[in-house]
């Protein structure tokens, strides 16, 4: 029972590492630049919806919180993209992962001052009551953020799959000077990605913060989930999620099983691991482009 | 306007281009060492710091800007040279021998660590070194009987033949002990870039497949860069140790890591010059915004987070608008003052390349 409790918790930790490093994905995949501002996109998602129902600042009901502000965060990276990340074209990877670190400081600070340094729980209806199965006892929150994960996978791989938005992603990702050449807007579509990131980002913001307390450095987590994307190999979506199943499984037992100071290292000596013998991740495809 | 024609080898790879350029560095110099008393102890300690974060640049420039491998765990190398510093003094060693082995093993630790991460480049690189950061903090803990934990360590006070050195009583001393490592740091710095090794290091930052074509063995210079840029940064550490007079395992994080980097992007990446640039900003920001806050008249109201807000707004805009850093920006001053009626706006204009792909690798 003990193992099961630990497992069903891990996984709910894990799914949110999994939908930040599904943002990292997303945007690598497409534009070649890691968003290591990803975390503070969750954190900034977590606190606009925050602000929209608690009580003591709009008092929104929740369901209608939660998709305004998706689509906050979502404007919100598009704009980014547009007046911000656009100029960097063409530059060194080190620019990019040095201003979107830089850009984590800056929503930090700008998160801390709108909403105060102190931590905060969302008045979320996850947030209510337990489940009990067979001895195994899971929060409603826990339960809903599995859900809440797997429905958000099947959306995006359908959306990859079947719709004309998501094939001219996929191509722009393959070979931005072919799509091009096909008649793809690859600016536009590039920006659209980094807004899909930004939804996403604020669902696992909602999903984190109806688990607990959150406050401005909570967007610290996006490092765990970078552990995550790496292991899962960054450059697919099904193995950013099994990456953050894996961190997130890792972590409550080697708490468990391990000794106090060695626990906390257990999910980076396993990014090490993996990045010296697998540097592409688990469930990386590992072939030469073919376009 | 000075021309300079190089006509042969030497020329091109000779220390100071002229005369003057010269002079103006030894008047540097002389500055440097009248400063103690130029200015009070409270400056000084402040010029200290300056020169500490200096040094740790330049080990990052080496790596970051030379050979182009951003390190985000540079903050575990100021660590392992604060450290090892200490315990070998601790160890009965003379601090003249104990310091120099310090970067040294360091550097044999960094040049151990790049072996396997140097099959990564890019992002790659960056997450694995981010790990290092976040791996030194746990280690110092786990490695308690050596570094004394969380409750930290202090060093002990520097002794060269006889001759006393501390930071809080005699502030003038150790000055002169930073600025001696400094010069050091910058002129084996200058050195290397002028010998094959540092040419190795621009071409494998520029190119790695035409470095190959030159015959340049590529994981052989990447590991040489690390362990060189280590020594450096692991100097850097022991002496961050004594500024702050105590250390343990929170006195070097991943804060500490991005900060550096910044710095030197700050400072303007690729120039020795941007890593004093940037070590100015990052040492006397919080100076500069407190007195910003008295102007304004939000005074004594402490605004968490302010500091790292801006900072990052800087970098922002550095990146946007001025990629070559505040080293850059002078350089356009300097071209337009020497240049002066046929300066022209668009003489630096970045050109236009495609995204270059890491997965075609």
């Amino acid at each position: 029972m003990d193992v099961l409790q630990l497992l069903v918790s891990g996984l709910a930790n894990g799914c949110v590492y999994g939908l930040i490093a599904l943002g990292f994905v997303l945007i690598y995949k497409a534009t070649e630049a890691v968003n290591f501002a990803q975390g503070d996109f969750m954190m900034l998602g977590a606190f606009v919806t925050l602000g929209l129902t608690n009580a003591e600042y709009m008092h929104l009901p929740f369901w209608v919180a939660a998709p305004l502000a998706i689509a906050i965060m979502a404007i919100l990276g598009y704009l980014l993209d547009l007046f911000v990340l656009r100029h960097l074209f063409g530059q060194s990877q080190t620019a990019v992962v040095i201003l979107t670190i830089a850009l984590g400081f800056v929503i930090r600070f700008i998160a801390g001052a709108i909403w105060g340094h102190e931590p905060q729980t969302l008045e979320s209806p996850l947030a209510l009551g337990d489940l009990q199965m067979g001895g195994v006892v899971l929060g409603m929150a826990d339960v809903a953020v599995i859900i809440v994960t797997v429905l958000l996978t099947i959306f995006l791989y359908q959306f990859f799959q079947r719709t004309k938005l998501g094939l001219a992603m996929q191509a722009a990702s393959q070979n931005q000077m072919a799509a091009y050449y096909m008649g793809i807007p690859v600016k536009r579509v590039q920006g659209m990605i980094w807004g899909l990131a930004g939804a996403v980002a604020a669902v696992a913001g909602i999903l984190f913060a109806s688990k607990g307390a959150i406050d401005p450095n909570a967007g610290l987590l996006g490092i765990k989930a970078f552990a995550a994307a790496v292991i899962g190999g960054f450059g697919s979506l099904p193995g950013a999620l099994a990456g953050g199943l894996i961190v997130g499984i890792i972590e409550p037992f080697a708490a468990r099983y391990l000794e106090a100071g060695y626990s906390q290292i257990a999910p980076y000596v396993l990014l090490l691991a993996v990045l010296i013998f697998r540097p592409h991740g688990l469930f990386s495809q590992v072939r030469i482009k073919k376009v | 306007m000075r021309i300079h024609f190089k006509t042969s080898y030497e020329h091109d790879i000779r220390l100071f281009p002229d005369r003057w350029t010269f002079s103006v560095y030894a008047a540097l110099l002389a500055l440097a060492f009248g400063l103690p008393w130029l200015i009070d102890e409270f400056y000084l300690g402040e010029v200290t710091n300056v020169l500490i974060w200096a040094i740790a640049g330049l080990g990052l420039m080496l790596l970051t800007g030379q050979t182009g491998q951003a390190s985000l765990g540079h903050a575990a190398f100021l660590a392992v040279g604060c450290y090892a510093n200490t315990i070998l003094i601790e160890l009965g060693l003379p601090f003249i021998v104990a310091f120099p082995l310090a970067g040294v093993l360091t550097g044999v630790i960094g040049t151990l660590i790049a072996i396997p991460v140097l099959r990564l480049h890019g992002i790659y690189l960056a997450i694995a070194t981010i790990a290092l950061s976040i791996l030194a903090d746990d280690i110092i803990v786990l490695l308690e009987p050596w570094t004394g934990g969380v409750s930290g360590k202090f060093p002990d006070m520097i002794t060269i033949f006889g001759f006393e050195i501390e930071r809080w009583s005699m502030p003038a001393r150790f000055y002169y002990l930073v600025l001696v490592v400094t010069i050091i740091c910058t002129l084996f710095y200058r050195n290397l870039l002028r010998s094959p090794l540092g040419r190795a290091f621009a071409a494998v930052r520029d190119s790695e497949v035409s470095a190959t074509a030159m015959g340049v063995h590529i994981a052989r210079t990447k590991g040489m860069a690390f362990g060189l840029s280590c020594m450096i940064t692991g100097w850097a550490g022991a002496l961050m140790g004594y500024y702050a007079g105590t250390f343990n395992n929170e006195t070097f994080s991943l804060v500490i890591s991005i900060t550096l980097l910044m710095m030197i992007v700050i400072g303007g990446l690729g120039s020795i010059h941007g890593a004093f640039f940037g070590a100015v900003v990052v040492a006397f920001l919080p100076q500069a915004l407190s007195i910003g806050k008295d102007m304004i008249g939000g005074g004594g109201v402490a605004i968490p987070g302010l500091e790292t807000g801006v900072f990052g707004l800087i970098l922002i805009l550095f990146i946007l608008f001025e990629p070559m850093g505040i080293y850059g920006r002078w350089l356009k001053i300097r071209t337009w003052f020497e240049l002066f009626p046929f300066a022209r706006k668009d003489m630096f204009k970045r050109q236009k390349s495609y995204l270059k792909t890491e997965r075609l690798r």
